[in-house]
């Protein structure tokens, strides 16, 4: 069974995001989405200053049989991509909501995608969204 | 809904995420595809294909049949049991499917069709065998079953019925042999050792548990597409259909064109071959991080553009691998249209893994 962590926010296109105590935002892929895709072969980080709109594509997944895009839930600043998944794309699905997460970014404000909470989305995941 | 196999419930019941496949509910992996590809490579592995048809044709007529119906020679087909790999094509030269025969005696032949092109198959070989009295008979009522891997044959011959084990056990590589219902062959679509075994329905779900109970892990088509791409087969309907010919599909090892022997498509053939082949499949290995996929765009310099028909991660090599259809004169080093970055690649000959070890400089 996935597990949805009540302390984060979800987006219906399956990402996750955790607000840190230094007020960055931290995001990453649902544990639905990481056994959606099955084992993560590729992961393309954004590089840390670039500047995101919400809803921008701003990493890529690749698992054996697909590519899919992750989009930022919030327009902000890239502070970090972890550098970890170019070696270890299988933090992804050993570990989503942890080492797993894809990118950090300082919020600038203004039009955010919608977010769930974990029950929200996991009705979400649950409809095969 | 798709078509289920005999097994479908004891995939959904083991949790595997089920696709569709050419019309039939299959299970794609029942846990991490990487470490069922692994389990095929270092130990042993089994598959559902199921949705996969054997074709029975009988009479007097069935080897007069194949000898016009199929591109490859099945008077090749002497000992009892042997298998042969073929394309059947088009008059065109087109691929209709590409399938195993095996000579089971002078008044019966098995052939063995992908799944999403039975239907059309069958009405084709119906049309020709027909008016030769060669009954064609699918065989819906059987399940098949690939082990494949170091260690699949033994660990299934003491699980086969008893009257098979003797004659299993001396089998040729792509040789099969009928015991009672069952029709164990030495062939597979993974470059390991291993069976196919096609055995009555009703019977399938218990001897695939008593593999299980073996060891022989359940593995679903997303390791048996990684498996059978590192061993450089091709797979109808990305890599070959009707729009090419076996000799731009790397086929040409497949089809006796020399000889006297006529055979649908051969005219085709010839006229390809006398004017020059203008595209072959070969195999990319990526030289960079990232993965091939099917319909990426790739450059090779001045010999001009091709396409990959097939990419994947290869879990054995850790590396992306792919076939690609590319013009004839392409050689060396390419490039990859990746969402829109041109990544290094090189031509390879596949196979690119076989028997567990690499075939390829890396």
């Amino acid at each position: 069974m996935s597990s949805y962590p009540a302390d984060l926010r979800y987006t219906k296109s399956h990402e996750w995001l955790r607000t840190l105590q230094d007020g960055t935002i931290e995001v990453g892929i649902t544990d639905h989405a990481q056994q959606a895709l099955g084992d993560l072969v590729f992961v393309e980080v954004p590089e840390a200053g670039r500047h995101l709109a919400a809803g921008d594509a701003c990493a890529v997944v690749e698992s054996v049989k697909a590519a899919s895009d992750v989009y930022s839930p919030i327009a902000g600043e890239v502070t970090s991509g972890n550098p970890k998944l170019a070696t270890e794309p299988e933090l992804i699905n050993r570990d989503p909501y942890g080492a797993g997460w894809i990118m950090r970014l300082k919020p600038a404000g203004g039009a955010a995608t919608e977010t769930l909470d974990a029950k929200a989305y996991e009705a979400v995941a649950a409809a095969g969204g | 809904m798709g078509r289920r196999t005999p097994l479908y419930d004891i995939h959904v019941a083991a949790g595997a995420r089920m696709v569709d496949f050419g019309g039939w509910d299959m299970p794609v992996a029942y846990g991490s595809q990487i470490e069922e590809h692994h389990a095929v490579r270092r130990d042993a592995g089994m598959f559902d294909v199921s949705h996969m048809c054997a074709v029975d044709l009988r009479g007097a007529g069935v080897r007069p049949l194949l000898l016009r119906l199929l591109a490859n020679d099945v008077s090749r087909l002497t000992a009892p049991g042997k298998a042969l790999y073929t394309c059947m094509l088009r008059p065109e030269g087109g691929v209709i499917d590409d399938l195993i025969a095996y000579f089971i005696d002078e008044r019966w032949f098995r052939l063995v069709v992908n799944a999403g092109t039975a239907d059309k198959d069958l009405a084709w070989i119906k049309d020709h065998a027909k008016p030769v009295g060669v009954a064609a008979v699918p065989r819906r009522d059987l399940a098949i079953i690939a082990v494949q891997g170091p260690n699949a044959r033994a660990k299934a011959t003491p699980l086969l019925p008893e009257s098979c084990r003797a004659a299993t056990g001396a089998l040729g590589t792509f040789f099969g042999t009928l015991c009672d219902e069952w029709f164990v062959s030495r062939t597979g679509y993974t470059g390991e050792d291993g069976f196919e075994i096609a055995l009555p329905s009703e019977t399938a779900a218990d001897f695939w548990q008593a593999l299980a109970a073996a060891g022989v892990a359940p593995c679903g088509l997303g390791a048996r597409d990684t498996l059978r791409l590192e061993a450089g087969m091709n797979l109808y309907g990305n890599d070959m259909d009707e729009t090419v010919t076996p000799l731009e599909s790397a086929l040409a090892w497949t089809v006796a064109l020399d000889g006297n022997r006529d055979f649908v498509g051969k005219g085709a053939l010839v006229a390809q071959r006398e004017a020059g082949v203008a595209r072959k499949l070969t195999g990319l290995l990526l030289l960079e991080r990232g993965v091939l996929r099917s319909h990426q765009k790739v450059f090779a310099g001045t010999a001009g553009e091709g396409e990959l028909t097939s990419g994947t991660y290869s879990p054995t090599l850790e590396r992306s691998i792919g076939l690609a259809r590319l013009p004839a004169a392409a050689a060396g080093s390419v490039e990859v249209d990746i969402r829109g970055k041109r990544i290094a690649a090189r031509i390879v000959k596949p196979p690119f893994v076989r028997h567990g070890k690499s075939m390829i400089e890396t």
